[in-house]
Order: C-alpha cells, then structure tokens, then sequence
C-alpha cells in the first residue's frame, strides 16, 4: 500500500479517511454509459470501462447516466457526495469518444435547497458533455412543490417537468413519478401525464427505439419499500406496439435489471450513497458499508441485450 | 443506519419527550396512562426506518403531538384531509401540532407514502 493510501483522519471510527473513502467510491463505479448500436441499447458500469473492448462502446448513439446524487447529504453514509459526484464525472470525461448527453435520473439534490442545486449545477459543467437532461426524485420537489426544480429544469417540459426529445432516431421520453404520492401507494405518473405520454408516442412508428427515463422505477422491484409506480402499468401498455424499449429509472441506489417482453427495465447506482437489497434490511435508507465490501454494494453487473427481429436475446455480462 | 446517529437521535428524543412529561404533569395527577392512550397534554411520535412510532396514537382533544425525525433522509408528516402538513423534517428536526378537535386523523409522508400512521382524539 502506499503511503498516501493510509488512513490519516478517522473522523468516523470506521478505519477509512475520506481520501480512502474517494478511492473506494472510484474505484466502485458510480454511473452508466448506454450505448445505442442497431437499435438495441447496451449498458455498461463507469466503474468497469477499464476492462470494456473499445469497439463496444461505439454505436450510433452513446451517453451516460448518473443518479441520486442527493447534494447536501453529510451522514456517514457518505460525508462527501460532492467528491463522489466528481469522481463520476471524472469517469465521464475519460471515456473514450464523448457521450452525447448525460441523463440524470433524479435526487439530483437531498433538501431541493437552492444552494444544493447550484452545486450539482457547477459540478456538471465539468462533465465533457454537450446537454444534460433530469427527471425530479421525491427530494427535489420536497420544498415548494418543485416550483425550485421546474425554474432549473423545467423549460420546455409540460407538468411537473414530464418532456421527450428525440437523438439519432431514438425517442427519449423523460416521466415525473414522485409528485402528488397518495398515503400508502407508491410512485404514481397521474392522469395528465399519462395522457400527454400516449398522445407523444402516437406519432412514432413501432420500430422507433424508445427510451424512457423516470427517477422511482416503473417496474415492481419491491412495493413494500415503495420501490414502484402504482399507475405504470398503463404507461407500459402504450410502449407493446415498440419492438425496442429501455427504461431507465434510479431511486433505490443500486442496479438491478429485468426483461419483461419487449422492455428492459435498468436501474441505476447513486453517487452518494448505497441502499440495502430489496428486504435484506428493517427499511430502505443510506447504508455504511465498510470499504472492503463496497465494490459487492454498489460493484455493477452490467448488461448486454441483443434484441433480434422478433425474440429477444439477453446476454447477462458481469465486467465487475 | 449509523448506530452512533440512532443512538443520539434517540436520546435527543426521550429528553425532548422527558421534557414534555416534566412540563405536562405541573398541577395534574400522576396517573398512569394506559398503553397507546395518554392523558399527557404533550406526546412524541418517533420517525425512525421509515416508520412512525407508535403508529396509533390515541390522545384527548387539545395534546399536542411532536414527531421527531430519527432516520438519516428526510421525511414529512402529511395528515391525509390536509388538516396538517410538516414541512421536510431533516435528521433530528421535529414538528408539532395541537389536536383540538375530536377524530381520526390518518396521516402519511409526502416523500415516502408507503408510510402510514393515524392519531384519534378522543
């Protein structure tokens, strides 16, 4: 071990500094590079690029996705989610060929507070992307009912900042899921949103690749932690007519991936902080891990899907 | 969850709710309450891994609750009918409210709505 490796400050009690911290958190992976390629998206871990063939990461359309960054979280969890961002974007920027753009999948900030917002804000300019693209999480429309999050974010959205845009022939559509929760449901689109999400996909032909990117996943990965969106069904039943569909949701800080028909569902990790498997713990919420068990907490099993004319091929490939 | 921040939260909890009992009992009986039922005029209700506690609470008309927020994200205490509604209850902040009409009153977190929990003046 070197020597600038050794623990100087242990503030935590927990045998690691916050230089260890960085290294491990680095070194663990804290994003998402997506890459179109015939229509079928591809993703693979930020953490794993080292041991990625160049040529996979070449298609007709690449870009990246990061998550929960929750600015302004300070438990020991992760005392510097401000480094651990940077650490992301540093990732980013070394990726051979630029990403497009970089979606983020919302808890952009902890607290929705102005301050938090402008740091994440200062942060992405690094990022050697030409646009960027957010949905809210539940954290950044906690304080005034968004109206912080939609002054940001919200030009060109309709609603509480649902919109879609197309890139290369692929039609991105980016849905708010965590406005007007009723008491004991779970992430809920509502009835405008949906709506407006038919009438949007009605001009597309069905061979269009469809990307759609919400913060709570719309896949049932564990509704006793509210790990799902109660109206998503009905937002699902417009995307059958698509041969290929991608959904890509954050929420629950760790990636999970799952095929059901014609659409594969990918969430992905924080750059803050991991939270327990789907029932491993008493609740939901930031989990300490120590640092030698980081890379199986938020370590990335990243997944290749080769959609042929009418099956569809999944390739699990674990580069971790 | 740091076992260290719990353990604080919670005993910034029980002095708050010591207080309140110290404050409350002036020139009343010491009767004991029953379970779930208090005749104190100040209560607390914990926020701790994503749950209220208790999750029924039974007061008479005119206590004032406190719910004290333990867990490491922020949560908030949202009654269903909208006749209260904390603002976003960072670790350890705490928010109050006084009953003072008879009724059930169910109540949930605006951020996570799989949190549910009811208070019924009596």
């Amino acid at each position: 071990m070197k020597k600038e490796d050794l623990i100087q400050f242990d503030h935590n009690e927990d045998g690691i500094d916050r230089r260890g911290f960085l290294k491990c958190m680095a070194w663990a992976g804290t994003g998402t590079l997506c890459v179109m390629k015939g229509g079928v998206l591809n993703s693979y871990s930020l953490g794993s690029l080292s041991k990625l063939d160049p040529g996979a990461a070449m298609g007709e359309l690449s870009f990246v996705q990061i998550s929960d960054s929750h600015m302004g979280f300070n438990k020991p969890a992760n005392p510097d989610v401000i480094g651990t961002l940077k650490a992301a974007i540093d990732k980013i920027n070394a990726l051979p060929g630029s990403p497009a753009f970089l979606l983020h999948t919302g808890d952009i900030t902890h607290l929705s507070k102005p301050e938090e917002f402008d740091n994440v804000q200062q942060i992405l300019k690094a990022a050697k992307v030409k646009e960027a693209f957010y949905v809210p999480g539940e954290h950044d429309v906690a304080i005034d009912e968004g109206r912080e999050y939609l002054e940001r974010y919200g030009k060109g959205t309709k609603g509480a900042g649902w919109h879609s845009f197309d890139k290369n022939g692929v039609h991105f559509v980016g849905l708010v899921n965590v406005v007007n929760l009723k008491a004991g449901g779970l992430g809920t689109l509502g009835h405008d949103q949906l709506e407006w999400l038919e009438n949007d996909l009605k001009a597309k032909r069905s061979s269009t690749p469809i990307v759609v990117f919400a913060h709570i996943p719309l896949w049932s990965v564990y509704p006793e932690w509210g790990w799902g969106t109660d109206d998503s069904a009905e937002a699902l039943s417009y995307l059958k007519r698509f041969g290929s569909v991608t959904v890509l949701n954050g929420h629950i800080h760790q990636t999970m991936q799952k095929v059901e028909g014609n659409v594969t569902f990918h969430t992905a990790a924080s750059t803050a902080f991991p939270q327990p498997a789907p029932g491993t713990a008493d609740s939901p919420g930031p989990m300490k891990v120590p640092a030698e068990e980081l890379r199986s907490v938020l370590g990335v099993t990243s997944v290749n899907f080769v959609r042929g004319q009418k099956a569809l091929a999944v390739v699990d490939s674990n580069l971790s | 969850m740091n076992r260290k921040i719990r353990i604080l939260g919670m005993g910034i909890f029980l002095v708050a709710l010591f207080t309140h009992a110290a404050n409350s009992r002036k020139g009343t009986s010491a009767a004991v309450a029953p379970p779930q039922m208090t005749n104190e005029m100040s209560v607390g209700v914990k926020i701790d891994n994503f749950s209220f506690s208790p999750p029924n609470l039974e007061i008479k008309a005119g206590t004032t609750v406190t719910w004290t927020n333990a867990d490491d994200i922020p949560h908030t205490v949202v009654s269903n009918d909208k006749a209260f509604k904390s603002k976003v209850l960072d670790t350890d902040q705490r928010f109050s409210f006084t009953f003072d009409k008879p009724g059930t009153y169910p109540y949930f977190c605006s951020l996570h709505p799989k949190m549910t929990a009811k208070v019924v003046v009596q």
